[in-house]
């Protein structure tokens, strides 16, 4: 599905369903340096199992035009203003790493939009090593090593795809490469500088789902303590043997844990 | 934090792909002799059949054991995934099936394998696909052959039999300029020796029988995919509507669209592995598994074996010619050595000096060497390509792919490299008398 939001054209996958005001409406936000594919299987499901589903590609990123969005807070007010116009009254959120910082803070900002706000893989605040970030801001390819080394948890690195015949390194890795030149180290830099997250944890009106993998590296679960004990109205999922990557990782563990809450 | 590092090649040889079982802790990886999955539940089952949830359905679709395999593969040649394929040709058939139909036209090397050759050459037309064949070292004949319905170029890495090397950085950024993938078959080579992707091709296939599994007791092949072609790209746009425009074969599923990466390999899985159902049984990819868990050693002692064997036929007097990119006098010479640093592979040509029934003597003669239609197994092989697997090719046709009565192809196996000089010896003698 193309859409305008404000003014530049945006794409959102919606599992190949046309979108209908009658069903309720839930928004995936991924990460830095990627786009809806991250969200295939989970995407999926929900837009065959009753809900309008809108995949992002965030601006700057696989099919959406314009610029990398700078910060946290641009993001959030990206993602409501998608909400609106999508045609949806409101939507639940579904953010990942970048995507789930986004999304607190959009529900934060757009209380009467969000219905219900997913974080999966948050950090709270996200500290970016700057030996990551000056590889990004180089276009350099150890930026997207590190980030595919520290992203899965160590036996995912030796594969074991829940697709069939999927690599999962080799897919993390292609889908970074081919990502604009400079959208990585726009969004980490965005992570990176990101400050308002505990502020926004505490003016989150909806109820909010918390999803951590026990071995991630990229935000261990340690990092995301205070985000859920701020969050007033909570629950929490945790992930075994699951690293940052979990909706490729361990896509159905994700999938139900969004289900029962959405 | 310290710096992550990537598993390396021989690490992955043996683990990419595979866990220990968790049902039973088997540390080898388990033949699922099993045609279908049960289901947890409905919803799971439609879930599974509508691509909302991962997981096997039925042995021809997808395997856990073979899903190892094309992990491994797909780890050792650094793309997104593969499927493994009932052999070398379905996975060739696969690919082509997977990018164009009827009208669609493919650009290819002429120094190719016979039964590619008699794929493109004479099958395809029948359904509409047509080849136009060029000398893989002229790039000027590769761009002049393109054509508004080209889809594909096609190339193995080294060439059949003349051990043609192709230029993949060359070839594939032709390709890429006119919004083409290139596609190589890499089974001379294996990643030990060139890992395509690396050189910008996007699509690699392997004939398994062959140096993966190792030991000439299946037949197999793997389709892998780099993941890096944009099948939806400025230059590519509108060549490819398999993977852009709605399949009602699938709920109009658009497979650019549910899968930045691996579009290729979903179509192919979700049609082609389904509908023409040229699948690998699990036996066979668990011996393929065990021949690529030794693939690094097996290939260094090929290469040794070969560059001794080489050697040898070099200096000997009812040698007229051989076909090793490592010899200077290969045309190919400079660009193996820059694109194939640790060797030539193990398969290569000479020509006899003499008559067709000096050749017959020399083949016959052999004792260790194995006179069959195969390479790449850890035994030594050798054949005679005119008369075999080239054999439907006109007479013109073997000229231009470099193969004359007199052509001998060795496949160097894992022996004591005396012992097969030994054999040479003996059947050059013999030829020599005949």
């Amino acid at each position: 599905m193309r859409l305008a939001v404000c003014g530049i054209d945006a794409y959102a996958y919606t599992g190949t369903r046309a979108f209908d005001e009658a069903l309720p409406t839930v928004v995936f936000v991924h990460g830095a340096g990627h786009d809806h594919s991250v969200w295939a299987l989970q995407s999926r499901y929900l837009a065959h199992h009753g809900r309008n589903v809108l995949a992002v590609d965030l601006p700057g990123h696989g099919r959406s035009a314009g610029e990398p969005l700078t910060s946290v807070e641009a993001l959030a007010d990206w993602i409501a203003a998608l909400v609106v116009a999508a045609g949806a009254r409101e939507a639940a959120l579904v953010g990942h790493s970048m995507g789930a910082l986004a999304a607190l803070e959009c529900a934060a900002r757009s209380g009467d939009l969000v219905r219900r706000v997913a974080l999966l893989g948050p950090a709270v605040p996200m500290p970016v090593s700057e030996v990551l970030l000056d590889a990004a801001r180089r276009n350099d390819h150890a930026a997207i090593d590190m980030i595919v080394g520290w992203s899965h948890a160590p036996h995912a690195l030796l594969g074991g795809h829940p697709v069939p015949g999927l690599w999962m390194p080799g897919g993390a890795r292609r889908l970074l490469e081919r990502s604009r030149p400079g959208a990585l180290a726009v969004d980490l830099a965005a992570c990176n500088a990101y400050a308002g997250g505990i502020d926004a944890a505490r003016r989150v009106a909806c109820p909010a789902l918390v999803v951590t993998g026990q071995r991630d590296l990229m935000a261990p679960p340690k990092s995301a303590q205070a985000l859920i004990d701020t969050l007033p109205d909570k629950r929490v999922v945790s992930l075994p043997n699951c690293g940052h990557a979990m909706t490729v990782e361990a896509p159905d563990r994700v999938l139900d844990a969004l289900a029962a809450f959405l | 934090m310290s710096t992550p590092k990537s598993h390396r090649f021989d690490t992955l040889s043996l683990h990419a792909g595979a866990r220990p079982d968790p049902a039973t802790g088997a540390r080898a990886t388990p033949i699922h002799q099993s045609a279908s999955f049960v289901f947890p539940d409905s919803d799971h089952a439609a879930a599974l059949f509508n691509m909302e949830r991962a997981g096997h359905v039925y042995s021809r679709i997808s395997n856990p054991t073979c899903a190892v395999l094309e992990e491994r593969v797909a780890a050792l040649e650094g793309g997104v995934g593969a499927i493994a394929t009932a052999s070398g040709q379905a996975a060739l058939h696969l690919a082509i099936v997977t990018l164009m139909g009827a009208g669609g036209h493919i650009v290819a090397s002429r120094a190719l394998y016979g039964g590619s050759h008699n794929l493109l050459d004479y099958t395809l037309p029948r359904f509409g696909i047509a080849t136009t064949f060029v000398d893989p070292r002229d790039l000027d004949a590769w761009r002049a052959a393109i054509r508004p319905e080209t889809r594909l170029l096609f190339g193995e890495t080294l060439g059949n039999p003349g051990l043609d090397v192709l230029d993949v950085a060359r070839v594939a950024a032709l390709a890429h300029d006119h919004g083409l993938p290139l596609l190589v078959d890499s089974t001379f080579t294996t990643p030990w020796l060139l890992r395509p992707f690396e050189h910008g091709a996007d699509l690699v296939f392997h004939s398994a029988t062959k140096f993966l599994s190792g030991h000439g007791v299946v037949i197999g092949g793997v389709l892998v995919d780099s993941g890096a072609f944009d099948w939806d790209g400025a230059k590519a746009r509108g060549k490819f509507p398999t993977l852009t425009e709605p399949y009602h074969g699938f709920h109009d599923m658009v497979f650019a669209e549910e899968s930045t990466t691996a579009a290729f390999l979903l179509r192919a899985r979700r049609e082609g592995i389904r509908d023409f159902g040229a699948c690998m049984a699990p036996a066979t990819a668990w011996q393929i598994l065990q021949g690529i868990e030794t693939l690094p050693v097996r290939m260094q002692r090929h290469v040794e074996n070969a560059r001794k064997v080489v050697a040898f036929l070099a200096g000997h007097a009812m040698v007229a010619s051989i076909a090793y990119p490592e010899l200077a006098s290969h045309p190919d010479h400079a660009l193996a050595q820059r694109l194939l640093p640790r060797g030539c592979g193990a398969v290569f040509s000479f020509d006899l000096q003499g008559t067709r029934e000096q050749g017959r003597r020399f083949i016959e003669s052999l004792r260790l060497f194995s006179h069959l239609a195969n390479v790449g197994d850890a035994k030594s092989l050798v054949i005679h390509p005119a008369s075999t697997t080239h054999f439907r090719m006109s007479a013109p046709d073997l000229a231009r792919a470099g193969i004359g009565e007199g052509t001998i192809r060795l496949s160097i196996g894992l022996e004591d490299a005396e012992d097969l000089i030994e054999d040479l010896s003996r059947g050059l003698y013999n030829a020599g008398k005949a």
